[in-house]
């Protein structure tokens, strides 16, 4: 695009400083943590941190990582997302793809779809699901984190309706084949869908490693938290984090405080995110927008 | 008709022995609590269980509607709720409009990268670096300090809280929207705009002319479905920014729910709360559906 006139210059020119403005509000606070996170405590509580540590030190993260509650609760949230992720994407594929069918194809498609949009529409509300799973004996095993919520039902429209927009020929050919509809899924339509597995399965990941109030809900024993159900205790309780420390409590405030100690962890919990996020992101917004909003 | 049904059974075995794993899981832990509304009409006490806790008819609604506390949760959840709606949409289509005006790829795709970052991170992960960034000493009063304005108690004053409540989500979640109204504003037919400027149309016009009135059915869509979903004003978000010094503005259905119901132990009054919230909420969600599919076409089913 050639400029025209002066006036459209100044206004790419404003537009590109707004946006840059919007970006860094949305980047730098991230930063900031990032930055106390390895910043010596005097300078935290001064208040003078902002982008760059000052006084480098990675005493913060020594403690997460001596301390052994951090890694017990990122142990509990990796072995959560191995199993919920694995049970949501299983569930999620294997009920997509009969309901993607038409009414002709499957004849009950449209009692199980109601089935499934029901669930988003009324629920039992938060009390009764506690009770419930208080009488299932689920309280403070791992299963109460992954089996509620095995089909997200939006995130399996989102697949249902990419397995509706694949050309029919593409089954038609492999049931001339032979083939029955468990070969199809396996062997035809899976590699096909990987691009939108990808999406809802970040979907799926993202959902079960932010989840903190699954956690806080069923589990009694904190030493049975997932990662942020822990975190969230550290918004308040930090300090009682530090003095469990012992006799070493006060040669620790030497090297870190609550702010230092907060950040590292916090932003610790964040990089698997930050990780995974990049990667999907290309496969992601083609998922979302395909899938979800058809004009 | 029984022969019918066996040649269905015949046919369809297949998809239904798919449909199991997902039918089952489904049916205990999301139909399952659904039988526990019965505690809304007990007197329900843990120890006697749903069949013998004795049956009060209507008297936990009759008090929680004489509860002035659970009246003002209403009316926080609305409040918040709308602004979010409003501060929110408006946010996504005036970013994505911004980023459309960009015509170089890379910078676009950069851009729509970064804002759409906060989205994934969690509310617990949000909520400890914004209490650091808007406490009294923290770098946003630093900032308005300098520029000369007072400091403001952004989460310990009840006045202003509402609006931390509603700045923030905006600030979290308007990468969405633009990631959806972008996607939009790309499907838009070139030529619409080339004939514009043959007419002398400048980017401007442009805008309000063509790209705007493009997108009104998708503001329109989304903002009904997110209304379907006014009742919920984020919970996540407020029980990790919260504090008793706000409840007055800053407490909605689901934190009082919670709080009632699950840490103060009184199962029957927060069922009636749930109940309550889901009974509106579905009305609420159901015609939010049907409108943007008879509206827009849009049927995610």
């Amino acid at each position: 695009m050639k400029f025209r006139t002066k006036g459209q210059k100044i206004f790419t020119v404003i537009n590109y400083i707004l946006v840059i403005f919007v970006c860094l509000s949305c980047f730098l606070p991230l930063l900031n943590t990032l930055a106390i996170s390895f910043s010596a405590p005097t300078y935290v509580a001064a208040g003078e941190v902002y982008f760059l540590p000052k006084g480098f030190t990675t005493q913060s993260y020594a403690f997460a990582m001596s301390n052994g509650k951090f890694l017990r609760a990122f142990w509990v949230s990796i072995k959560r997302c191995v199993l919920g992720v694995g049970l949501n994407l299983f569930c999620m594929i294997t009920t997509a793809y009969p309901l993607s069918k038409s009414k002709q194809r499957f004849g009950a498609r449209n009692f199980f779809m109601s089935f499934y949009v029901f669930t988003m529409l009324f629920g039992g509300g938060l009390v009764p699901w506690f009770i419930l799973m208080n009488n299932l004996k689920l309280l403070n095993s791992i299963w109460a984190l992954v089996l509620p919520l095995a089909v997200p039902v939006s995130n399996m429209a989102i697949l249902m309706n990419f397995m509706r927009s694949l050309p029919p020929e593409i089954e038609e050919a492999a049931s001339i084949d032979g083939a029955g509809i468990f070969r199809i899924l396996w062997s035809v339509l899976l590699p096909i869908l990987k691009p939108s597995l990808a999406t809802v399965g970040l979907f799926s990941f993202v959902n079960h490693w932010n989840d903190w109030f699954q956690g806080a809900l069923f589990m009694n024993n904190p030493n049975n938290y997932p990662l942020q159900t822990y975190l969230q205790t550290l918004l308040t309780n930090f300090r009682d984090l530090l003095r469990q420390s012992g006799s070493d409590y006060y040669s620790l405030l030497s090297r870190m405080n609550e702010q230092t100690g907060r950040a590292a962890q916090l932003f610790m919990g964040l990089l698997p995110i930050l990780v995974v996020y990049p990667f999907v992101q290309k496969y992601f917004t083609t998922g979302l927008v395909m899938g979800s909003v058809k004009g | 008709m029984q022969g019918k049904i066996v040649d269905r059974l015949r046919k369809d075995w297949p998809w239904l022995l798919m449909l199991v794993p997902g039918v089952v899981l489904t049916a205990i832990f999301s139909y399952g609590p659904i039988y526990g509304i019965v505690m809304a009409f007990q007197d329900y006490n843990p120890g006697l269980g749903f069949s013998r806790s004795p049956w009060v008819g209507m008297e936990n609604f009759k008090l929680i509607f004489q509860q002035a506390q659970f009246l003002n949760t209403i009316r926080n959840t609305f409040f918040i709720s709308i602004f979010k709606i409003i501060f929110g949409q408006t946010a996504s289509v005036i970013f994505a409009l911004q980023l459309n005006e960009i015509r170089q790829n890379g910078p676009k795709r950069v851009f729509q990268t970064i804002v759409y970052i906060p989205n994934f991170v969690s509310w617990v992960i949000m909520a400890g670096i914004l209490l650091n960034l808007l406490a009294t000493d923290g770098i946003v009063n630093q900032v308005l300090k300098a520029l000369g304005g007072k400091p403001i108690q952004f989460i310990s004053n009840r006045d202003v809280f509402p609006w931390t409540l509603i700045f923030t989500d905006m600030w979290k979640t308007f990468g969405f929207g633009t990631v959806v109204y972008l996607a939009t504003m790309t499907s838009i037919d070139p030529e619409l705009y080339e004939s514009a400027v043959i007419d002398g149309a400048g980017r401007w016009r442009q805008t309000f002319s063509i790209t705007l009135p493009l997108l009104v059915p998708i503001i329109i869509l989304m903002t009904v479905l997110a209304l379907g979903n006014v009742l919920s004003a984020g919970f996540d978000q407020v029980y990790n920014l919260y504090s008793p010094a706000v409840y007055p503005t800053g407490d909605i259905i689901d934190t009082y729910v919670y709080r009632l119901g699950l840490q103060n132990g009184k199962y029957a009054i927060g069922t009636a709360v749930g109940l309550f919230k889901s009974v509106v909420s579905s009305v609420l969600i159901s015609t939010s559906l049907i409108i943007s599919y008879k509206f827009a076409g849009y049927r995610v089913f």
